[in-house]
């Protein structure tokens, strides 16, 4: 357990000396949510209509962005290496990078997303389901991400590579995510929705790291 | 303590060496020998359990390296051509983090204390970026004086080290060996430690 927090606080500590990573992340996804309203134009109800999708799609993206750089720095400096021949195990650190990938890439998301709600037109309520549905969402996210960042690992041209890999396994948070809101604002209520995400989370907290730590040896060799 | 016994080692299509014994005893060290590419660095990860060997196998305290992984591990250091150094964070840190992600304890006077040691005094609160390869590689001299590790495999480990620090290290590994302890090498110079065997590629 210290280990797994070492891990997250020292990969908190090096994203605070170099800030940018985080700030390219978020204003990403700041700028295209915002792009949407002003390029549509003011119609409310169509605002409403695909404000989930919009704010999922880019939420998608922005985490797509600092994806690639999970355990790239790692690999480069043999940091990885001495990680797997640790004598705390290899899954137990993974667990420590992808916690601190979702606080850095995931979190900020999750509380920048009521504020650009707005633009939308959504109300109190949709915003808060808005919340849950990316709170249990952005894990997801960070890791099966980490699935695809460790199987990309030292592959030349990664980058489009991880994106084609790690895009589809990305649908059914996508689905069930967006789903949730739409479901509230249609008066259907959210509640079936977020389950689902739930037990994929629950699903995923389990499996990726796993599936992470063999593709990592599998780099590494 | 540690034995290989046939260990084979292919990369893609070539066969770097093959039915390679070895084994190494408390008290003593192995220099590991060969020209550029005869598979030193191969042998080195095969040993430090990061790759696997075609055929053969390798054990520690007679129990296989992959079934008794955790043991194993505990009881090994192992360096490669990277340091593993962060650039962004200091040394102290850089010692700190390390010792906690392989779940052992490290005070930071003793960490303090061995970074004095290699003369990095004064540069303890500095980015590793800002360090000369040389310090950076004294950093790397710390981490392996405050492991308390069995075995240690160490690859190139004078390479860009000036003379003082190449007689630093030269004693940490004498004083680790004559403790009872175990290293394996590799290195184009010949070095001035005592008891040493060569294994050669």
């Amino acid at each position: 357990m210290n280990a797994i927090l070492a891990v997250a606080r020292r990969d908190l500590l090096m994203v605070m000396r170099r800030k940018s990573e985080v700030l390219t992340a978020l204003f990403f996804f700041v700028i295209v949510t915002s792009l949407f309203p002003l390029g549509i134009g003011p119609e409310p109800t169509l605002l409403r209509k695909i404000a989930p999708g919009v704010l999922w799609v880019a939420a998608l993206l922005a985490t797509m962005l600092g994806l690639q750089r999970m355990f790239a720095a790692d690999h480069a400096d043999g940091t990885l290496e001495q990680m797997a021949i640790s004598p705390t195990p290899l899954v137990m650190l993974v667990v420590g990078k992808i916690g601190a990938h979702w606080l850095v890439s995931g979190l900020p998301l999750v509380l920048v997303a009521p504020v650009l709600g707005i633009q939308f037109d959504l109300d109190g309520s949709a915003l808060g389901v808005l919340v849950v549905a990316l709170l249990l969402g952005t894990p997801l996210l960070s890791l099966i991400g980490s699935i695809g960042a460790a199987l990309t690992l030292g592959v030349r041209g990664g980058g489009v590579l991880l994106s084609l890999l790690v895009l589809p396994l990305f649908i059914p948070a996508l689905i069930f995510g967006a789903g949730a809101v739409e479901a509230h604002i249609s008066g259907l209520g959210a509640g079936g929705h977020l389950s689902l995400l739930a037990a994929m989370l629950a699903l995923a907290v389990f499996f990726a790291p796993w599936a992470t730590t063999a593709a990592l040896r599998i780099a590494l060799e | 303590m540690l034995s290989a016994h046939g260990l084979t080692c292919v990369r893609g299509d070539r066969r770097l060496f093959s039915g390679l014994d070895l084994t190494i005893d408390a008290g003593e060290w192995l220099h590991v020998r060969g020209e550029n590419g005869a598979g030193k660095t191969s042998l080195l990860r095969l040993l430090a359990g990061l790759a696997q060997p075609a055929e053969g196998e390798i054990r520690w305290r007679g129990e296989r390296i992959s079934q008794s992984d955790s043991d194993y591990r505990r009881d090994l250091l192992f360096f490669g051509h990277h340091g593993a150094l962060k650039e962004d964070l200091t040394a102290l840190e850089n010692l700190e983090f390390a010792a906690a992600m392989d779940g052992a304890s490290l005070s930071s006077e003793a960490a303090l204390r061995a970074l004095q040691r290699f003369g990095l005094q004064g540069r303890e609160q500095l980015p590793v970026r800002v360090l000369s390869a040389g310090q950076k590689r004294r950093v790397m001299l710390a981490r392996i004086a405050t492991r308390n590790a069995k075995l240690w495999i160490l690859d190139e480990p004078f390479t860009a080290l000036d003379v003082k620090a190449v007689d630093l290290l030269s004693t940490l590994i004498s004083a680790h060996v004559t403790g009872g302890g175990m290293a394996i090498l590799t290195s184009h110079q010949t070095m001035p430690i005592p008891g040493g065997r060569v294994v050669q590629l």
